[in-house]
């Protein structure tokens, strides 16, 4: 379990993260979604001991990162696939690690096979790996210490379609033996479909956080999208029902639950073509709570955070 | 093995990761620094630079002996000048085996990995120390072995006779020592070409000021590193008559002004750095 509170972490005047608290539980694949420079990056370097704190805490199954005998068979880190030796070859690098932590090699082995790496790209240099093969090695490497937290920066960026499936398969099997896992992304898609819990950061700040289903409830207007073969007969008999109608694309945008319309067309006959929710989805509600701090349009106010 | 140490501490669940047959040993124990050393040698030999810069430093000693053999008068072919000669070069080569300890971490942006993996950059920073002196002795039991070899092969008749432990023990002090300043620098700096360029341009500079302005030229031995090792060169050697008091006393505030300030201010700058 990661427990973060009330972390506040300041360059000079400008607060990269201010005041966060938040828990990823055991069992669960936790999400950390927010837009570049958003403050990600920061918590996660501060939870592992490589940037100090400016106020509060944060505690790994209960610890101090720097309390940790031998971190790296408590907490699995990857916070940049890249930063590794370009010189190295990927089996080396396994091999640094395994022999920091004190670990049998067999265990590379056992790492390199997981990640699917063969014998023939283990034994290339790091500088000739794509980032998909470096994702891939870092995960392995935050796995060989047998940890029971992972913490991952920006895990899928570079996999393919078919590596990001192949993550999410790992990531689930994992939180499902127990493990606790923190992975954060600025593509929401990405963490949508893998995370349990989603913790949304902006500004520093966290604008929401709950499973999906509660984040999505923050979303108070509840609205549906219809078309039928006749609009303006739908539309009136809604109307006189007494709810809002507006016309939206090649529909109507109704202010009621979709069995309402439903009703109301059956009601005045009309055929219905589409009846959907209108609810913004969570990509609108991640680029609204988020849009204090995305650059585009916001530029004086981050020239004068900054200032 | 250790257990809880604090009553309030949760126990570590269950790993959850790709279950295992192997035995991955007790996950409490700290990482013993032996095995940081281990590893940070290991790290110094196992990219290609690496292994460039060892054998580079082989390489050079056995070939400056080589050149000594050739130019030398036969009766001059002794294993204690043998020695001698390779001390320059590999006073030359040797701290740029300590920077690159530090500074390839920062380059290569390793050090993210390091840390993390052992948090007490203390020890980290220890273990490089250790390792990099070992490297100097390694390098120091090279020169030993290759002038023993040259001095068997093709030395003065009594090529081993009059040793004197003491130009030993000095060579591989001066080893340990400037290898020991180029750690240093790399802490300083934690940029290999501004840690090299500051160790090789800073002593010349620093000889040259001190000899080119005369109120400066009294004080020299006590603040100007080569001109405190100069008496070194000058009392060992064949009919030197040992470093005096004085000379002692300079060799100390010149190493604390030169190795043990730069060493503590790069450690200092270690301790806060954050990594990105």
């Amino acid at each position: 379990m990661i427990t973060v509170e009330r972390l506040t972490k300041t360059y000079g005047g400008f607060r990269a993260v201010d005041d966060v608290s938040f828990t990823a539980q055991p069992g669960r694949v936790t999400g950390f979604l927010g837009p570049n420079g958003a403050g990600k990056t920061t918590t996660m370097r501060v939870m592992v001991g490589l940037t100090p704190p400016t106020a509060g805490t944060v505690t790994i199954n209960g610890r101090g990162y720097h309390d940790i005998p031998n971190p790296g068979r408590q907490v699995g880190v990857l916070l940049d696939a890249s930063a590794q030796h370009a010189g190295r070859t990927g089996r080396e690098i396994l091999t640094v690690g395994a022999k920091t932590m004190g670990l049998p090699l067999a265990r590379v082995d056992e790492m390199l096979a997981m990640v699917s790496l063969s014998d023939t790209e283990s034994g290339r240099r790091l500088r000739n790996y794509s980032l998909g093969m470096k994702q891939r090695l870092g995960i392995a490497h935050a796995l060989l210490g047998d940890p029971s937290v992972l913490i991952l920066d920006e895990p899928a960026n570079g996999l393919d379609p078919a590596g990001i499936r192949w993550m999410r398969s790992l990531l689930k099997g994992y939180a499902d033996r127990g493990g606790t896992v923190l992975l954060s992304s600025h593509l929401l898609h990405e963490v949508e479909l893998i995370a349990d819990e989603m913790i949304l950061i902006g500004n520093g700040t966290i604008v929401a956080q709950g499973d999906k289903a509660s984040l999505m409830a923050m979303d108070g207007n509840v609205s549906v999208l219809a078309s039928s073969l006749d609009d303006q007969a739908l539309a009136a008999a809604l109307t006189q029902r007494g709810f809002s109608v507006s016309p939206e694309a090649q529909g109507l945008r109704v202010a009621c639950a979709p069995e309402e319309v439903g009703r109301a067309a059956l009601e005045a006959g009309v055929v219905l073509t589409e009846l959907r929710s209108g609810a913004a989805g969570l990509e609108d509600l991640f680029l609204e709570l988020t849009a204090s701090t995305q650059r585009e349009g916001n530029i004086e106010r981050t020239e004068g955070a900054q200032a | 093995m250790s257990t809880g140490t604090s009553a309030g501490e949760t126990p570590a669940p269950e790993a959850p990761s790709h279950r295992t047959a192997l035995d991955l040993g007790d996950p409490e124990r700290r990482i013993p620094l032996g095995r940081l050393v281990g590893v940070e040698l290991r790290k110094t030999a196992d990219t290609r630079a690496g292994r460039w810069l060892l054998g580079i430093i082989v390489g050079i000693t056995a070939a400056i002996m080589v050149v000594f053999f050739l130019i030398a008068d036969a009766d001059d072919r002794l294993f204690g000048n043998f020695i001698g000669v390779a001390a320059t070069p590999q006073g030359f080569v040797l701290p740029v085996l300590g920077i690159l300890l530090v500074t390839s971490e920062w380059g290569q942006r390793t050090a993210m990995v390091t840390f993390a993996l052992e948090p007490s950059r203390t020890r980290v920073i220890g273990a490089k120390v250790i390792a990099a002196l070992i490297w100097g002795l390694g390098a120091f039991v090279a020169a030993i072995v290759i002038a023993a070899v040259v001095t068997l092969l093709g030395g003065a008749a009594d090529g081993f006779a009059g040793l004197d432990v003491s130009v030993f023990v000095l060579f591989l002090g001066l080893q340990l020592l400037t290898i020991l300043q180029g750690l240093a620098y790399g802490l300083i700096f934690l940029n290999t070409p501004a840690a090299i360029v500051t160790f090789f341009v800073a002593p010349v500079a620093s000889q040259l000021i001190f000899n080119l302005v005369p109120a400066l030229r009294d004080p020299a031995p006590w603040l100007d590193l080569a001109t405190a090792q100069q008496a070194l060169f000058t009392s060992f050697g064949p009919g030197g008559a040992g470093l005096s008091g004085e000379e002692y006393a300079q060799l100390g505030t010149t190493a604390l002004i030169w190795i043990v300030l730069p060493f503590v201010a790069g450690w200092i700058r270690v301790m806060r750095a954050e990594l990105k």
